[in-house]
């Protein structure tokens, strides 16, 4: 019954494999201090997704579609919770399987009590495995969220829901199970993934590229204007999404200890460095610093960081949040109009571009050259060796995945809602209310 | 009887209506509107996409006054909105057939 722990630091992964004889033999201890601080964090994350991911979104698209966006991101995320309960926890998170996805044993969350417990980090420490399984929920909720950044203001709500229902089951689960489950793919191999870098922000960063290519682009795109009908409501959102982050990182560690602490301090200061740098970076080419900018930074900065936030020392976390901040700005203003797909709030953009750089430059700034925590021995060469192997899988993975739960959806329902109904508005049209009625 | 309309910049409202009323113009209707003139537009850019919003906002104001008074009340508004840069604004006079208070039924001037 013994969950073994999520997240692959190579040598912390390697003792504890060594371990489950030891751990076995004295019955893990649930320190309730942990036990607050994951409760916390996980309700944390909830705040992320709701007000913070809806807020943020919905401020970016137009006045006509608030609610539809709003509503989109609150429906995937209470699907995903009874889907979770149902088979995705254990497809993730159960005894057994393979590489790629573990046993169906715990389906419906059978055979956990009260008294189950999840292990972390440290040996002989656990949480209570219903706090595991309630953090664990937050993070598939937000994944599929985000996703629907890119196929926001014209994609169906019915379509969204079986979207959303497919991909968890066939991308999200195993991905996570990869990442985190200690028999996982990119567990084994010793990859570098602190809070989740791959199999949340690449994973949705890539996923929402496919899903709004096979989608299509808005009517109007990109010849019409549409700006974001209220970046008070972005910054509102963006506030929020930083504030939950510290659940998001910190609580990644699943214990309420020092490397909790460091994921924290790196989640504020490379937050803060990518903010600033994309303003700068705007003073530069276009003469504004903009609020925008100051927003789209600020979660640049969180996406990069999440893979390093116990990972790296202070000042790697700030050179690598300022990195992610700069790729992120041009590959936002300069490869999306390039390319021409209608990344509607830039989910690609952001998490699938920042989300890279922050995998890859984790491997560079765990160095303890760099102020980072990697221990003697540890080879800078083969580290970026296996964090490109893992997210060159999970790139491939959540393409052919997303392709896949796309066209079923459209099969099932239809992709896109009508012409009308998407130049009306969604609100009206989906759900028929407005936003605003003044 | 004549109908004042005036196109001004927003921030320069009180200001106008202190000055109208100072004059002597007893009531006046604001509403907030987008025009171009020689100002053109403004230039936005949401994560580098450029809009140019072909239109800026404005205050209208609406007053009628009585004939003796509308060059006073022009001119109060000339000197008022003016801040010497494009995009000031524009004021057209226009004769009024009638006017009726209606609780009254009061007529013409009676009426302002």
């Amino acid at each position: 019954m013994l969950l073994t722990p999520r997240r692959f630091r190579t040598f912390a992964a390697a003792a504890l494999l060594t371990l489950p004889g030891a751990a076995l033999a004295a019955a893990p201890t649930v320190n309730k201090g942990d036990t607050a601080w994951m409760m916390t964090s996980t309700i944390l994350v909830l705040l992320m997704i709701l007000p913070g991911l809806a807020l943020f979104y919905g401020g970016l698209a137009r006045s006509k579609n608030m609610l539809s966006v709003m509503t989109q991101i609150g429906a995937v995320t209470a699907l995903t919770m009874l889907i979770w309960v149902g088979w995705g926890y254990t497809e993730a998170f159960g005894d057994g399987g393979n590489a790629y996805i573990a046993g169906f044993g715990k389906a419906f969350l059978q055979g956990i009590t009260p008294a189950s417990t999840a292990a972390t980090f440290t040996a002989g420490v656990a949480i209570p495995e219903y706090v595991f399984v309630c953090f664990q929920m937050t993070f598939a909720a937000i994944t599929v969220a985000l996703v629907l950044g890119s196929v926001v203001e014209r994609m169906k709500f019915s379509a969204v829901l079986v979207f959303a229902a497919i991909w968890l089951t066939i991308v999200y689960f195993p991905i996570a199970h990869m990442v985190w489950a200690a028999n996982g793919l990119f567990f084994t191999q010793g990859a570098l993934d602190f809070a989740g870098g791959t199999v949340v922000h690449i994973n949705s960063g890539v996923s929402a590229l496919v899903a709004c290519v096979i989608l299509g682009k808005r009517i109007g795109y990109p010849r019409e204007p549409m700006p974001p009908h209220s970046l008070t409501m972005t910054g509102i959102g963006t506030g929020l999404l930083w504030v939950g982050w510290f659940g998001f990182n910190a609580g990644s560690a699943l214990e309420a200890n020092g490397s909790a602490a460091l994921a924290m301090i790196n989640s504020f200061v490379a937050t803060a460095s990518a903010g600033l740098v994309w303003m700068l970076a705007e003073k530069l080419t276009r003469r504004k610093a903009s609020a925008l900018g100051f927003c789209s930074g600020i979660i640049a900065g969180l996406v990069a960081v999440t893979p390093a936030a116990g990972n790296s020392g202070p000042l790697g976390a700030i050179v690598l949040g300022a990195v992610a901040s700069l790729v992120c700005y041009f590959a936002v203003t300069m490869l999306k109009p390039k390319l021409g797909y209608d990344d509607a709030l830039d989910t690609f953009g952001i998490h699938g571009v920042g989300g890279t750089v922050g995998a890859l430059g984790t491997g560079i700034v765990y160095s303890a050259a760099l102020g980072g925590p990697s221990p003697d021995g540890w080879s800078m060469g083969h580290q970026l060796y296996v964090q490109l192997l893992t997210v060159g899988t999970t790139i491939a993975w959540s393409a052919f995945g997303t392709a896949i739960a796309i066209y079923v959806a459209k099969l099932l329902t239809g992709l896109r809602v009508s012409p009308d109904v998407e130049r009306e508005g969604l609100d009206l049209g989906e759900h028929g209310e407005r936003a605003y009625n003044h | 009887m004549k109908l004042i309309i005036a196109i001004i910049k927003p921030f320069k409202l009180e200001e106008v209506r202190d000055a109208l009323a100072a004059v002597g113009v007893r009531g006046m209707t604001v509403s907030e509107v987008r025009g171009f003139g020689r100002q053109k537009g403004q230039t936005e850019i949401y994560r580098g996409a450029e809009y140019t919003t072909a239109f800026v906002p404005k205050v209208r104001i609406e007053a009628v006054v009585s004939d003796g008074l509308a060059p006073t009340a022009v001119e109060a508004i000339r000197e008022t909105a003016n801040s010497g840069a494009i995009g000031d604004g524009k004021i057209f006079v226009i004769d009024v057939d009638q006017a009726v208070r209606i609780r009254t039924g009061e007529l013409n001037d009676d009426a302002i």
